[in-house]
């Protein structure tokens, strides 16, 4: 799937939230649905409850039977059942765990902290770069600021897939190729945080502050970060996350770029373990606890993120 | 704040800044340190790859005799015409587009019913589902896939009894078990859009059809449904230039079972072109792929604004 395309979306989720805070601050009664009326009878109340019953397991049942199958081993992995634990699942999941960690001198961790070095510092550097540009763009006015904005608003629809080769030839022109920075300086680039940033800096960053910052002498630089900075933190968060979702998700960069495997991220890491699952059958298991554990990270940013948008939102910045 | 109707959208359609605070010349240094950081690496990472990829596609690789040193000449619209003849390319994208055609409306026909239940009274513990629909967008493409070419295989999986009898990754079925992790992972992000669609209708247009008596499913069908159509068509459109780009899922499939060729997606054949390597070739499918997804969006960008305007 695309990697920009997803992440795109983000201005919406955000809305979610605002409409999440705006209803729970209203009497219940204020909303027509909010109040049980007598006429949706019990048939179509439990066929909505079974249909949504009937999801969740789709939904939740892989994730499920991955947790399962990590604590197995390879030798009780058929011989007891599949979707519930084994009557050793304690210590054969610390076994898992142990040998997780250690084979191949480590590499799993290895592949872990390139994953988060990779997500984590470019996106942290991408979405500062992304708010300065974005603040600038929205609260100064310049020649040629329209056009800019055009520019990289037409970043925002090129598929990250149709970039990778080109930046594969180019990097081997520069021998920087199989590289840590052949995936780390591509993913700084977020066009979409800039375009978020640019709203929310319009929208939450008063002018008024920005002039009474510059009556007191602090500079503009200064200004952005000890102001504006604090204003806009709700939607930098968000934007932070989502790079950070999209950098841990993309494939097909580090596959184009990286042939040592001590530079991989988790996801390619995990990826060409499965292919030798073949030539040793004891690789499955890694494969399958690898991947639990490496979407742990994932699906505590998914949790924090919600609660950070609640609070965020709900103190409000500027009425 | 802003409500939440204006918040969404200035979210589908840049809107010009207000009054700036400050004219250019002033702060002209300031300028500079804002915008030059990130403008250096979007050309370095974005304009200069785009360049590079076009001016590849209008090259051509040439030999001095039959074992003559390739050199790389101007070619014009050599690869262009290659890519228009290439069979592959366009089964390619074919299959695709048959993938589209029934994964994106199945995918959104779901999402669109999870979240009128959402929003409608009928449910209780509507925290709960949001994130448990919610939670596969977490796991990355190839964690899914590693996960569901677990689920689908004959002998190790928890439905064995099911998957032994009907081979899922077979020749006929493989396209589907693809469109099946996919719709796993985007239901309930495109779930949670329409939902907050939902939420943003103002609450007053359901009083009249209250009072009418009218059910909930009659509320969802001539009310609910009609107001969220923009961002129907916003996650309908995504979906397809997602589709366009599919590569992740089909990739870690080919680990599982034989029947995914190299060839079996649009960009899979850009990555398999590029390995050959015919690196002239293969920018000039990239070009063909990101001209078509930029037209794409073009249109989505004109029909939300059509939207806006009235």
């Amino acid at each position: 799937m695309s990697v920009n395309a997803p992440s795109r979306r983000d201005a919406k989720r955000d809305a979610t939230s605002a409409a999440d805070a705006r209803r729970a601050s209203r009497p219940a009664s204020g909303r027509p649905d909010g109040t049980r009326g007598p006429r949706e009878s019990v048939i179509s109340r439990s066929a909505a409850m079974l249909v949504m019953g009937v999801f969740t397991l789709y939904f939740l049942l892989p994730i499920f039977w991955l947790l399962v199958s990590s604590t197995k081993t390879v030798t009780n992995f058929n011989s007891t059942a599949p979707l519930w634990f084994s009557a050793t699942a304690i210590q054969d999941t610390i076994t898992n765990l142990g040998e997780l960690f250690t084979r191949q001198d480590g590499i799993y961790l290895r592949w872990m902290l390139n994953s988060i070095a990779y997500a984590g510092v470019a996106g942290l550097i991408g979405t500062v770069l992304s708010a300065m540009c974005g603040y600038a763009l929205a609260k100064y006015r310049f020649r040629g600021r329209e056009a800019l904005f055009n520019v990289f608003l037409g970043g925002v629809l090129v598929p990250a897939t149709a970039l990778a080769l080109p930046l594969f030839l180019i990097f081997s022109q520069v021998d920087l190729t199989d590289t840590f920075w052949s995936v780390f300086l591509p993913s700084i680039v977020s066009p979409f945080g800039v375009y978020l940033s640019r709203l929310f800096a319009a929208s939450s960053v008063p002018d008024e502050i920005i002039e009474a910052a510059r009556i007191d002498g602090s500079g503009e630089v200064r200004t952005f970060f000890t102001v504006a900075v604090r204003l806009m933190s709700p939607a930098l968060v968000t934007i932070f996350l989502f790079q950070f979702v999209a950098i841990w998700n993309n494939f097909f960069l580090p596959l184009v770029m990286l042939r040592d495997s001590s530079l991989f991220p988790v996801t390619l890491g995990l990826y060409t373990w499965n292919s030798s699952v073949n030539q040793y059958p004891d690789l499955r298991t890694m494969v399958l606890i690898g991947s639990f554990v490496s979407i742990i990270p994932l699906l505590v940013a998914f949790l924090s993120l919600q609660r950070f948008w609640r609070s965020g939102l709900g103190s409000g910045g500027l009425k | 704040m802003t409500t939440t109707t204006q918040r969404r959208r200035t979210a589908t359609r840049p809107h010009p800044a207000k009054r700036p605070a400050g004219g250019g010349s002033r702060y002209r240094r300031a300028i500079a340190v804002f915008v030059v950081p990130f403008a250096v690496l979007f050309t370095a990472f974005y304009l200069v790859p785009i360049l590079y990829a076009v001016w590849q596609s209008l090259q051509k690789i040439e030999r001095q005799g039959t074992f003559g040193a390739p050199t790389q000449v101007f070619g014009g619209l050599t690869q262009y015409v290659l890519v228009f003849q290439n069979d592959v390319f366009w089964g390619s994208v074919l299959r695709v587009l048959l993938f589209g055609v029934v994964q994106v409306p199945v995918m959104l026909g779901l999402a669109l019913v999870f979240a009128l239940l959402l929003d409608s009274p009928l449910l209780r513990g509507k925290r709960f589902f949001r994130l448990a629909f919610f939670a596969p967008y977490a796991v990355p493409g190839v964690i899914a896939a590693i996960m569901w070419g677990y689920l689908y295989a004959p002998d190790l999986s928890p439905f064995s009894a099911v998957t032994s009898k009907v081979d899922l990754l077979g020749s006929g079925t493989v396209l589907w078990a693809v469109a099946n992790v996919v719709t796993w992972v985007y239901v309930g992000y495109n779930m949670l859009i329409i939902y907050s669609s939902l939420l943003a209708i103002p609450t007053e247009i359901y009083e009249a059809a209250k009072l009418d008596g009218a059910s909930q499913f009659r509320i969802a069908v001539s009310i609910k449904i009609p107001m969220v159509v923009p961002a129907i068509i916003l996650t309908a459109v995504f979906s397809v230039i997602g589709t366009l780009q599919l590569l992740t899922e089909p990739t870690v499939f080919r680990q599982f079972t034989s029947t995914i060729s190299s060839t079996f997606t649009p960009n899979m054949l850009v990555y398999s072109t590029s390995s050959v390597p015919n690196f002239n070739l293969a920018a000039a499918f990239s070009v063909v792929l990101a001209v078509a997804t930029f037209i794409l969006s073009i249109g989505f960008l004109r029909l939300t604004q059509r939207k806006d305007a009235s």
